[in-house]
Order: C-alpha cells, then sequence, then structure tokens
C-alpha cells in the first residue's frame, strides 16, 4: 500500500478532481467556489484546470442554485451543489425537503434526482450562532435523502465518489474543523462503502457511538481510558440516513454500554434516535442507561471559552463511559 | 393560421375545460379528495404556450397543472385517474391532483410549493446549455410566485447564465385570496421581471391565439441563444381557487366581467365569424371532448388501487 501525506481538505479536492474527470455530466457549482477557491479552499485550483462551464460561481442565491441543481440532476447531469454552511442550507430547505426528498414518490419512481450537496458543519473555529451549528441530523429525518458525513481522510477522498454513482440525493456534510487535519492515506483509495457504519477501535467494555468531529474526541477518551484498563469500542456511524443498526447492535450487544456522542444539540436529535434504537433493540442487553453527550442547548458562543464548554469534550466522553461501567474502575 | 389549427386549440382548451368541470363534479361526489385546483377561465394559457412548443421540450407546472398535462399531451385517462388515487395514474396515484407527472412526455410536475418549481426549471435548462441544446424549458407559475424569493433568485440566476427557460407567468390576479394590489407594491410584473435584464411583455391571456403568437416569439428568442424570456399572461380563474375555498374577497361583478372574455367563448366567435366553425363542427368537437371524458372516468373507476404492501416504495430507488 502507498500512502500519501494529506490533508482533508486536499482529499476533498482530489475526490472533485476525480470525478470531474471521470464523468463529464459532473460539475460543481456554489458561492466562490471559482475564483475565490471556495469558502474554505476545497475547491482551489478546479476553476484553472476545469474552467467556468464546469466550476460555476453562483450569486448568492440558495435556493435557486440548490433546486437549479435537482433540476439540472432530472436533466441527466451529475451536479454538486456546495452551500458554505449548513447554516445557510436553511435558505434551500424547500428545495431539499420539498423537491429533492419528494420528486421520486411524488412521481411514482419517475423521476429520481442523482445529486450530491456539500456543505460544512459544525463547530470549533469561533464562528458564533450563526456558522456553527451540526444540523445534520435534522437533515436525517428526512426520508429520500442520505445523509453521509466524512470524519476520515479515508473518508473524506472516498465517499464523494460513493455519493456520485447513488440514484438518489445525498448530502454530505464536511465538519470544517476537519479541513487542516493531516495524515496518511492510502493512495488508492477512490470509492468507499457508504451504507455501513464502522468499528474505528475495537474494545469491549463499552461502546461510543458517534460520528464526524467527535471522532477523533472519541478516539482519544478511549486512549485515555485504556490507560486505565478501561477497553472502549468507537463506532463510526458515517451515514446517519439510513442509519446502520446492525453494527451499533452487534457492538452494544458485546460491551453492553453505550455513549452517543454527538455534536448536535439533544432534544429531538439523532442522539435520541440512536438511544431510542438501542433501547427498543438491545434493552435487556444493556448493562446501565445509554449515556449522550452532546452540546449544551445554546446557540453557539464566540469566545473560545463559552465556545469548548458548549461543545462535547474528551472530559465529557470519559466521564460518561465512567457512568456506564460505575464506581467500581 | 390554419383553420385546422385554430380548430385543434379550440379543442384543446374544451378537453380542458369540460375536464375541470367534470372534476368538479366528482369532487362533490367525493371521488376525488384533497386539494383541487381548477383552471377554468385559464384554458387559453395552457394551450397557447404548449403549442409553441416541441414535445420534447420540458414543462414544470404548479399544484393547478391539469390543463398543462393535458395539453401536453398525457393522456386524460391518466391524469383522471391520479385524480382517482388509482396505481394507472399518470403518478402512479402518489400524486394526486397536484402532483401529476409524466417523464416520458417530458412533464416535470406538479408542484404544489409556490415558487417551488422556478429553480427545477432553470436547473433543467442549465443541463441542456451545459450539453449545447437550445431546448426550451417552459415553467408556469402564478402572480403569487413572484412575491417568492424564489423566483427573483431564479430569473436572476436563468438570466446571468442565459439559459433556455420560459418563465410562463400566469397572472390570474389572486394569489388564492389576495389580490394582485394587495401584494405586489408594483402590480406590473413584466415591468419588474425586465428589470433582471430579459425580454418580457404583457400577453392578453385569454386570447389563445395572442398567447400562441407571444409564446412563439419568445421560443424563437429562446432557441436563438437569445436567453430566457418573460411572459406576463393575464388572466382571471373562473371558479374558486380550490374546493375549499367560498371566494368571499372576490366581487361577482368583476368575476362576471372577466367571463365576458372567456377564452373558448372568445375563440368559438372569432372562427364562426370567420366561417371557420359552424354549429355542426361546434357539437361534434362537444361530442368528442364527452365521449374522451366518459372513457377517462370509466377508466379511472377501474384503475386498480396499489396494494398498501408497496407503501414504502418510492423513497429511494429501487436497485437491481
Amino acid at each position: 500500500m502507498t500512502t500519501i501525506e494529506t490533508t482533508y481538505r486536499e482529499a476533498m479536492r482530489a475526490a472533485i478532481r476525480d470525478a470531474l474527470i471521470k464523468d463529464d455530466r459532473v460539475f460543481l457549482m456554489g458561492e466562490d467556489v471559482g475564483r475565490y477557491g471556495g469558502c474554505f479552499a476545497v475547491s482551489l485550483g478546479l476553476l484553472e484546470e476545469f474552467g467556468p462551464e464546469r466550476i460555476r460561481d453562483t450569486p448568492l442565491s440558495e435556493s435557486a442554485f440548490v433546486g437549479a441543481g435537482i433540476g439540472a440532476a432530472l436533466g441527466g447531469m451529475r451536479p454538486i451543489v456546495e452551500i458554505m454552511t449548513v447554516n445557510f442550507s436553511m435558505l434551500a430547505l424547500d428545495q431539499v425537503v420539498n423537491n429533492a426528498a419528494t420528486l421520486l414518490h411524488m412521481s411514482g419512481g419517475q423521476l429520481n434526482v442523482p445529486l450530491v450537496i456539500r456543505m460544512t458543519t459544525g463547530a470549533g473555529r469561533q464562528l458564533a450562532a450563526q456558522h456553527s451549528h451540526s444540523l445534520e441530523g435534522w437533515y436525517a429525518h428526512i426520508p429520500g435523502i442520505r445523509i453521509v458525513v466524512p470524519a476520515t481522510l479515508e473518508d473524506a477522498r472516498g465517499m464523494l465518489w460513493t455519493a456520485l454513482l447513488d440514484p438518489d440525493p445525498v448530502l454530505i456534510f464536511e465538519p470544517g474543523a476537519l479541513y487542516p487535519v493531516k495524515g496518511e492515506l492510502d493512495e488508492s483509495v477512490r470509492e468507499v462503502d457508504i451504507d455501513r457504519a464502522v468499528v474505528r477501535r475495537p474494545g469491549r467494555d463499552a461502546t461510543v457511538i458517534t460520528y464526524g468531529a467527535t471522532l477523533g474526541t472519541s478516539l482519544a477518551a478511549a486512549e485515555e481510558l485504556a490507560g486505565r484498563g478501561i477497553e472502549v469500542e468507537v463506532i463510526d456511524l458515517r451515514t446517519l440516513r439510513p442509519l446502520d443498526d446492525a453494527t451499533l447492535l452487534d457492538s452494544v450487544t458485546r460491551t453492553h454500554r453505550a455513549v452517543v456522542v454527538d455534536e448536535g444539540w439533544r432534544t429531538g436529535s439523532i442522539s435520541a434516535e440512536i438511544s431510542a434504537r438501542i433501547t427498543e433493540q438491545a434493552f435487556f442487553d444493556l448493562d446501565a442507561p445509554v449515556e449522550r453527550v452532546c452540546s449544551a442547548e445554546v446557540p453557539m458562543p464566540y469566545p473560545k471559552h463559552l465556545e469548548d464548554a458548549a461543545l462535547p469534550q474528551q472530559a465529557d466522553i470519559v466521564a460518561a463511559v465512567q457512568r456506564t461501567i460505575g464506581d467500581g474502575r | 393560421m390554419s383553420a385546422k389549427h385554430r380548430k385543434d386549440l379550440l379543442r384543446q382548451m374544451l378537453r380542458i375545460r369540460r375536464f375541470e368541470e367534470r372534476c368538479a363534479e366528482l369532487y362533490s361526489a367525493t371521488k376525488i379528495r384533497g386539494f383541487l385546483h381548477l383552471y377554468v377561465g385559464e384554458e387559453a394559457v395552457a394551450t397557447g404556450v404548449i403549442s409553441a412548443l416541441r414535445p420534447d421540450e420540458p414543462i414544470v407546472s404548479t399544484y393547478r397543472e391539469h390543463g398543462h398535462a393535458l395539453a401536453r399531451g398525457v393522456p386524460m385517462d391518466a391524469v383522471m385517474a391520479e385524480m382517482y388515487g388509482r396505481s394507472t395514474g399518470c403518478s402512479g396515484g402518489r400524486g394526486g391532483s397536484m402532483h401529476l407527472f409524466d417523464a416520458d412526455r417530458h412533464f416535470y410536475g406538479g408542484n404544489a410549493i409556490v415558487g417551488g418549481g422556478l429553480p427545477l426549471a432553470v436547473g433543467l435548462g442549465l443541463a441542456d446549455a451545459m450539453r449545447g441544446s437550445r431546448r426550451v424549458t417552459a415553467c408556469f407559475f402564478g402572480d403569487g410566485a413572484v412575491a417568492e424569493g424564489e423566483f427573483h433568485e431564479s430569473v436572476n440566476l436563468a438570466t446571468l447564465w442565459q439559459l433556455p427557460v420560459l418563465f410562463a407567468c400566469e397572472n390570474n390576479h389572486y394569489a388564492m385570496g389576495t389580490a394582485l394590489a394587495r401584494s405586489h407594491a408594483q402590480t406590473d410584473l413584466a415591468l419588474r421581471a425586465a428589470s433582471y435584464g430579459l425580454p418580457a411583455w404583457p400577453v392578453d391571456g385569454m386570447d389563445v391565439l395572442a398567447v400562441e403568437d407571444s409564446a412563439q416569439r419568445a421560443v424563437e428568442i429562446i432557441r436563438a441563444g437569445g436567453g430566457p424570456v418573460f411572459l406576463e399572461l393575464r388572466t382571471y380563474r373562473f371558479r374558486a381557487h380550490s374546493m375549499y375555498d367560498p371566494d368571499r374577497y372576490r366581487d361577482k361583478a368583476e368575476v362576471e366581467q372577466w367571463r365576458q372574455r372567456d377564452p373558448v367563448e372568445l375563440l368559438v366567435t372569432r372562427m364562426r365569424s370567420d366561417g371557420e366553425l359552424d354549429d355542426g363542427d361546434l357539437e361534434a368537437l362537444d361530442r368528442e371532448v364527452a365521449e374522451e371524458l366518459v372513457r377517462a372516468v370509466e377508466a379511472a373507476e377501474a384503475g386498480p388501487l396499489e396494494p398498501v404492501e408497496d407503501l414504502t416504495r418510492f423513497v429511494y430507488s429501487e436497485r437491481s
């Protein structure tokens, strides 16, 4: 296996570039994806390589360009639509929920929408209350779309192509805090399975279920707990809709303890859904109530110390795991 | 224009008129449920505009779209079966009155969010433009949609990118129960659209020949690479907004005044005075349409219901 040193941002860019080369129906559109190089520099250099027809700067019209992506997909193209942040995607919610997610059904199976929408999600960069939220769990409520969150370099490199092969709309949520993360990536990665959750660290004492930016925090917590003799299994959900119940339940029935870590708010959230599924399907295998570590229920504050306090931290995860195990260790 | 062509236009308007009248009866008989928005009074718009399109040119429409579907050539029995929620309907029964679709006939709905279809039409136009096709995508929407942000975003984007889209605004002067002047500071919708830099003009939407003529000019501009065009088709719905609407917000005299310009009657009068139509021709047309309608209702009544076991189909594509 040949590996290359890369960043999450570069892996994403390589994936877009690769898709543009492989399929001439693919194009990228969104705000500042061209001349500016992408709000987070993901598409830097692509305009120069592929030209303005395929790297399309749009006006600040989220509803129109997301809807145009849906229309272009109906018309036989394979658009990648970039929305700067999940908070801005609210302006296109009508198109996502009322059109992308429903056209196949309303038309009795005649019109599928092979569209990929990418957007940044999450906090950690002091961007305050209109650029920092984690609303992917909201989107996961909606039948008709698929929700994926790449948390690793491999998934950043591979999920886009798999999403483009999907005949239905796929929303890719990219945690903004991960863009600069550096690491080694298998050079041959081109597409990855997006149907299954993955065990990122095996363990026998408790299961931590997470996705996105809190995967790193959860792995760090597992490492800390290992030092105290507690072996935590860490699962990366990867796909929030449809949820891979089988992988979760297989783990929880072995460890008998579950902690859900989610950067979204607790109330009415994906963490609540996961907790409910575990309770519904593995209640008698549990040795402790399911724990949740989520963001504090406030709009994200600006100052660093308050943002940190609002977000799930390593210490919170360690404490939650220990609560499931009890005072003995 | 040939007498035969005018007769075709008349037949199309009559098909829509009689279809809608029958739907109202079937609604009262509880055969059709949900929301039902009738097109009576506006037939000249769908008929004239769609007559100017080729059959492979996409159409995006609204929840008041029975007329557009029929004018596009979606078979009347498939439209009626959809009203009945039968699996033989043009959307397999899943859509109902507001969501008629026919992919083979390039009929893209049936959108019940006011303004929601406009970005789709822009995208269909974008797909064609990127492939070098100047196929026209026609997008129907009402005066109410002009108050939505999606209208302004879409017209700007289509003009900016010079996309082959015909924006066909059916100005029937009411957004449900709110009169044009009560929701728009500037009621000249063509003037407002023109501010985006695309050709835009008002058309007498009760005169099918005027509508067809303007639509023809518009599609010629678009096919020649002139970018999108906006038509403000001034029309009126003779019946209430939907079957739930008690129609309290309009003056009876106003409705009566517009009825004097009934698009079907206007064309009949014109053809009669030009010696293109006599009583016998009209009776024959009426009979032809009535028979088609009887067959459509019979077919809908006989159409099967989708098995409940299929409930969760069509949420995601079925993979072979």
